[in-house]
């Protein structure tokens, strides 16, 4: 066969395996959107669900969803970005950071179940902060962790030699150097990686069951102090999230509009993934543009 | 040629692990003029220049004995902060490398995390740099614009605006003008020749004309050793090395 054949199957054979992977995620996405959306309504969003009656609402599940997200990059940002500066520019290269580094790596490919068993061993039982936001939050930074070193190491290490030594070459120290010469040139890329790991979160349902809990108690939204019981804002409270909410209903839902329920709550979610991805690239633009000063 | 001199170096040797990389070098490098290293690739001219601001430092397994003195002081003795050393010593290296901010930024960037604060006095210091660094004109208009946006050649002068805002004695130049085209090659020429009265200019070549054009002393390298070490008229026009002659006359190298 002549080159220039093989070169056009070659052509077509990629063609055909892109267009592929778009139609099955259009027709995903697609048969989740048509089924849920018709049923989202504002009434939806925000009350709270029902038992056993009709017309319940997936309110306090959306808000967990959101309020445990921020919670969980409240604690992950800081020591991942600690860690990966630590991998990234002090750890020497050596049998120990090598290990570091695989122990990461094992550790952002555990089983979410298994991470919430150990959430549920660890967090909720031996530490007593019982099923709980905090719980929950704690669980999903050891899924988060991993990911969060990895990619600031990496925004890190993308950063040119040329641009380190300039700095350091004006006696500028090394931890300043890191901090106002590395850090906002590795930023979009750290920043856009952190939105994609925070995104996750939205999606985790195995790992909150035994450390968020299953149960939404009675939240009181015009009560914002963290630390009253009844409190939307209180850590120590057992939240359920969308994504388990879904899960919940889908099993052991027995109000008649179940199905209608868990096809809205989907819908919701994945618009919330879109929209978070979506956000996530625009601001790694903007950020990009507006720290290299390029118009 | 030692009568004044600023850099002065002592039975240096210096391994990358197990390589030999320069080996019993001594010499002293007067102030307020150009000196040149020449040689081929991998003989050492480099990393000589980078012991000056200890900027080898930063490569793991490096090891030095013998010493550095600058202006008397061995900058490798302990009580010696690298910091404020590199301040002293400032260095232009080989590919132009301005950070992704803008001009102003760029020039105001070591004054300011030195602790000029005053914004008067910046734009001085980026004034004064700029106009040191011969670049003064062409950006003057546009110093909040991102200097990524200039040519090669003016980032590199760019660069030296830079080196020459924290105020330092001693400028390194590791082959500043091997990316650039000629025209700017010459400006950057022209610019050291300018900057020698006020500086100690130390320059690493694989060009031995800018040598020849630019420098006051020459010093030839090869295999980590100093060969030769000359006036830059006399080492060019009458070697004593046979190997100096070899590699100016085109030989090897």
């Amino acid at each position: 066969m002549k080159a220039k054949t093989v070169d056009k199957i070659a052509t077509g054979v990629f063609i055909g395996i892109a267009a592929f992977i778009v139609l099955l995620l259009a027709s995903l996405l697609g048969y989740i959107l048509v089924r849920g959306v018709s049923h989202i309504s504002w009434q939806f969003l925000t009350s709270p669900p029902q038992t056993i009656r009709e017309g319940g609402g997936i309110g306090p599940q959306l808000f967990n969803s959101v309020f445990l997200l921020v919670l969980t990059m409240i604690i992950t940002i800081p020591i991942g970005i600690g860690a990966g500066i630590y991998m990234s520019e002090y750890a020497k290269p050596n049998k120990m950071t090598g290990f570091i580094r695989l122990v990461v790596e094992v550790l952002s490919s555990f089983p979410s179940i298994i991470v919430g068993l150990f959430g549920l061993l660890v967090f909720v039982n031996f530490f007593d902060f019982g099923f709980s936001l905090f719980s929950g939050a704690l669980a999903l930074t050891v899924f988060n962790l991993p990911l969060m070193v990895r990619i600031t190491e990496q925004g890190l290490k993308g950063v040119p030699l040329s641009q380190k030594e300039a700095s350091l070459a004006l006696g500028i120290s090394k931890w300043t150097t890191i901090r106002s010469v590395m850090l906002p040139v590795a930023l979009p890329v750290i920043l856009t990686g952190t939105i994609l790991a925070a995104g996750r979160i939205f999606g985790e349902a195995a790992a909150l069951m035994f450390t968020a809990g299953m149960s939404s108690p009675r939240l009181d939204f015009t009560n914002w102090n963290p630390l009253d019981a009844v409190s939307p804002l209180n850590p120590f409270r057992p939240a359920e999230t969308l994504a388990v909410h879904i899960w919940k209903v889908n099993s052991e839902g027995i109000a008649p509009d179940t199905p209608e329920i868990a096809a809205g709550a989907s819908a919701v979610l994945v618009i919330l993934v879109l929209v978070f991805n979506l956000g996530a690239r625009m601001l790694g633009r903007y950020v990009h543009r507006k720290f290299t000063a390029t118009k | 040629m030692t009568a004044n001199a600023i850099i002065d170096i002592n039975d240096l040797n210096l391994y990358y692990g197990d390589f030999h990389a320069l080996k019993n070098v001594s010499m002293d490098i007067p102030e307020k003029a150009i000196t040149a290293f020449i040689g081929p690739s991998g003989c050492g001219k480099s990393t000589l220049l980078r012991t000056f601001n200890r900027m080898n430092d930063m490569i793991a397994g490096t090891r030095i004995d013998g010493t550095v003195a600058i202006a008397g002081t061995d900058i490798y003795s302990n009580e010696v902060d690298v910091e404020t050393l590199r301040k002293r010593v400032g260095m232009v290296f080989q590919q132009p490398n301005p950070f992704p901010k803008s001009i102003y930024d760029n020039i105001a960037y070591g004054p300011r995390l030195h602790g000029v604060t005053d914004r008067r006095r910046l734009d001085e210091i980026v004034e004064t740099s700029l106009r040191s660094a011969a670049l003064w004109e062409e950006v003057k208009d546009h110093l909040k614009r991102s200097a990524l946006s200039i040519s090669g050649g003016q980032q590199q002068r760019l660069c030296i605006a830079r080196a020459l805002a924290v105020e330092p004695d001693i400028l390194l130049m590791d082959e500043a003008t091997s990316a650039l085209d000629p025209i700017s090659t010459l400006k950057i020429e022209e610019l050291a020749q300018e900057l020698k009265d006020r500086y100690t200019i130390v320059m690493v070549t694989h060009n031995m004309h800018q040598a020849a054009r630019v420098s006051q002393q020459t010093v030839f390298f090869l295999n980590g050793e100093v060969v030769e070490y000359a006036e830059t008229e006399r080492l060019f026009s009458n070697p004593t090395d046979q190997r100096t002659e070899d590699y100016i006359s085109g030989r090897f190298g």
